[in-house]
């Protein structure tokens, strides 16, 4: 009963905070910082995305970059063709869904191992790269959009209202949007953790086997769920691509790397542990970088190293420990 | 016996390479029968399970469960049929709650209210109730086991198949588990491979042999057991 109280008083203060930052933010800090913040959030997605993948579903995916950037040149292409980026939303969500679910029916209908697994999706996410940088000359063209090789494509359009290709919104608008998808995006992880199916994926992580025995198919939990975190790392890439640019990058190593140390740092089998630790992550890795006289991505493998051996569980369940530890205390010891 | 038969199994055989773990075997269970499966190690008792739950597909021979043709199907099909295993080596979620491990053995079947109620209900047949809120891997072992018997039974399966359900538990639990298992055998069909006699003379009425992956012996569990060939197989002599 009490658990349940502070679960909820924890979703509303998520709530109300998430909001209330949302609105308040973009009003007091600089154009600049609202900006890097909505990336910040975007990559935040994209790590959320496998948290659920990863965390929840025990699938090792080495490649989620594939559908972070599926989803960039999905969004930036549909929005060059429609003049519009109303229909670039589903877009980007469905197109890496879809090809995470060809891709995951593949894998899971094939029994690959998990090693396999890795590896697979890895080499994906590689070929992928080699395919969007081989794409320079003006005959690779979808529609309007040139797809532009190792630069990418020349101008993503920003975000606009719906239905209104021309009236783009602003920085701020576009920074509520994206604490609103993350927010949206948490909940409906949330939610689906609590669902019959959420659990059974959980199990599944916990024990394959005993799952299948119980008579649930571990093979389609394991796709469902491989194509929501696609869909997810999509709609992640749609929030980066309006606001920097789409390029092969995405599809690179940096990210697909980047992104499994955030999930490690933040706590791996946790959802807000991945958004903090991929946030906090990013600052401290931009602050790294201007003082010069250190290589951010040397100092990410030592912090990587540093959790993997002092902190295994991650950030996120070390706070929370923290904090009941407190509270205990000031409780004084030995009452329940 | 009179009752239609719920298992009917016909030249089933499974081989490892050069080994032939089962060979050829004839295996009949009506429904509503409680049958003891004993023999040495290695005479291809678990093997035999795992063909009937689909963890291993046979190399040869049939499985008709209630009339369907199941060898080859994928686990969770078979399990669906109405097949519940407690494997040899404990299969549990040890990750998660006790609670949470027979509500989703209980939630594949029934409603979300009704899960939870069959969960409840089990906790306290099982007599861990006050385990409810701990993780399965804390567990003793014996425990432990009786969780996987619970999670296997939350379902109602007609057909259940448990390996060595008795194997680590001191001689009180022994004998509890003895009478939930004829108190199951009530209603359902029930397969128990044990190596412990006594638990063996507890439950059973009718016994087969498994030796070398054949059928040596079936029958009445006295005659079985006091049988001069059982004893030499028991005691490593080469018999057949
Ligand atoms: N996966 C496997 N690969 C190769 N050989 C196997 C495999 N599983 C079982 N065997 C062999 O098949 C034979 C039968 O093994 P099985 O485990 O079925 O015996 P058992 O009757 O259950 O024995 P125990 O009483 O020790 O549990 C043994 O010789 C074993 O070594
Ligand atoms: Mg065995």
């Amino acid at each position: 009963m009490r658990a349940r109280r502070w679960r909820l008083i924890g979703f509303l203060a998520l709530l109300l905070g998430g909001v209330a930052f949302a609105f308040g933010f973009p009003a007091f800090a600089s154009l600049h910082a609202t900006i890097q913040l909505t990336n910040a959030l975007a990559l935040a997605l994209f790590a959320l995305s496998l948290a659920l993948v990863w965390g929840f579903g025990g699938i090792l995916c080495f490649g989620q970059a594939a559908f972070f950037g599926l989803g960039a040149y999905a969004y930036a292409i549909a929005a060059i063709n429609f003049g519009d980026t109303t229909f670039a939303w589903p877009t980007a969500i469905l197109v890496p869904a879809a090809f995470a679910a060809a891709l995951g029916y593949f894998m899971f209908y094939g029994r690959l191992s998990d090693v396999y697994l890795g590896v697979v999706t890895l080499t994906v996410t590689l070929i992928l790269f080699q395919l969007f940088n081989s794409t320079a000359g003006p005959e690779y063209r979808i529609g309007d959009a040139r797809l532009g090789g190792f630069n990418g494509i020349p101008s993503t359009p920003p975000l606009n209202v719906p239905f209104d290709g021309r009236a783009y919104l602003s920085p701020e608008s576009i920074f509520v949007i994206a604490v609103l998808v993350l927010l949206a995006a948490l909940f409906g992880c949330l939610w689906l953790l609590r669902t019959r199916f959420g659990r059974v994926l959980v199990s599944i992580r916990e024990n394959p086997l005993r799952a299948e025995l119980l008579g649930y198919d571990v093979r389609v939990h394991k796709l469902a769920a491989f194509t929501i975190g696609g869909g997810m790392a999509g709609l992640a890439g749609l929030l980066f691509a309006q606001n920097v640019l789409v390029n092969p990058a995405l599809f690179s190593l940096l990210y697909t790397a980047q992104v499994i140390i955030w999930v490690i740092v933040g706590g791996l089998g946790t959802l807000v542990g991945p958004i903090l630790g991929s946030i906090g992550l990013q600052y401290v890795m931009a602050w790294l970088g201007t003082l010069g006289w250190i290589n951010p991505n040397l100092a990410l493998g030592v912090i990587l190293v540093a959790f993997v051996l002092f902190v295994p569980r991650g950030l996120w369940p070390l706070l929370v420990k923290v904090v009941t530890h407190g509270r205990r205390l000031v409780r004084g010891n030995g009452t329940s | 016996m009179t009752v239609a038969p719920i298992l009917e199994i016909r030249k089933l055989t499974k081989r490892f390479g050069g080994v032939t773990a089962v060979d050829g075997v004839d295996f009949t269970l009506a429904d509503g029968e409680l049958r003891c499966l004993i023999g040495p190690n290695g005479a291809g008792k678990s093997t035999f399970f795992n063909c009937l739950s689909g963890q291993l597909a046979p190399t040869s021979g049939a499985v008709h469960l209630d009339g369907h043709d199941i060898s080859g199907w994928p686990s969770h099909a078979i399990a669906r049929l109405g097949v519940g295993i407690k494997t040899q080596v404990p299969s549990v979620f040890d990750g998660l709650e006790v609670r949470e491990n027979v509500w989703l053995a209980a939630r594949r079947r029934y409603n979300a209210r009704e899960a939870k109620e069959r969960c409840d209900e089990l906790l306290t047949r099982l007599n861990i109730q006050s385990l409810a809120a701990h993780m399965v891997g804390e567990l003793a072992h014996g425990q432990r086991q009786l969780v996987e018997i619970g999670m296997v039974i939350a379902s109602d399966p007609r057909l259940i198949l448990l390996d060595e359900p008795a194997a680590g538990m001191s001689r009180d639990e022994v004998a509890r588990l003895a009478a939930l298992i004829s108190e199951i055998a009530r209603e359902r069909s029930l397969i128990v491979v044990d190596h412990d006699m006594r638990f063996i003379r507890m439950i059973a009425e009718t016994v087969t042999v498994f030796h070398q992956g054949r059928v040596l012996i079936e029958g009445e569990v006295d005659k079985v057991l006091a049988d001069a060939m059982v004893k030499d197989v028991y005691l490593g002599k080469q018999v057949v």
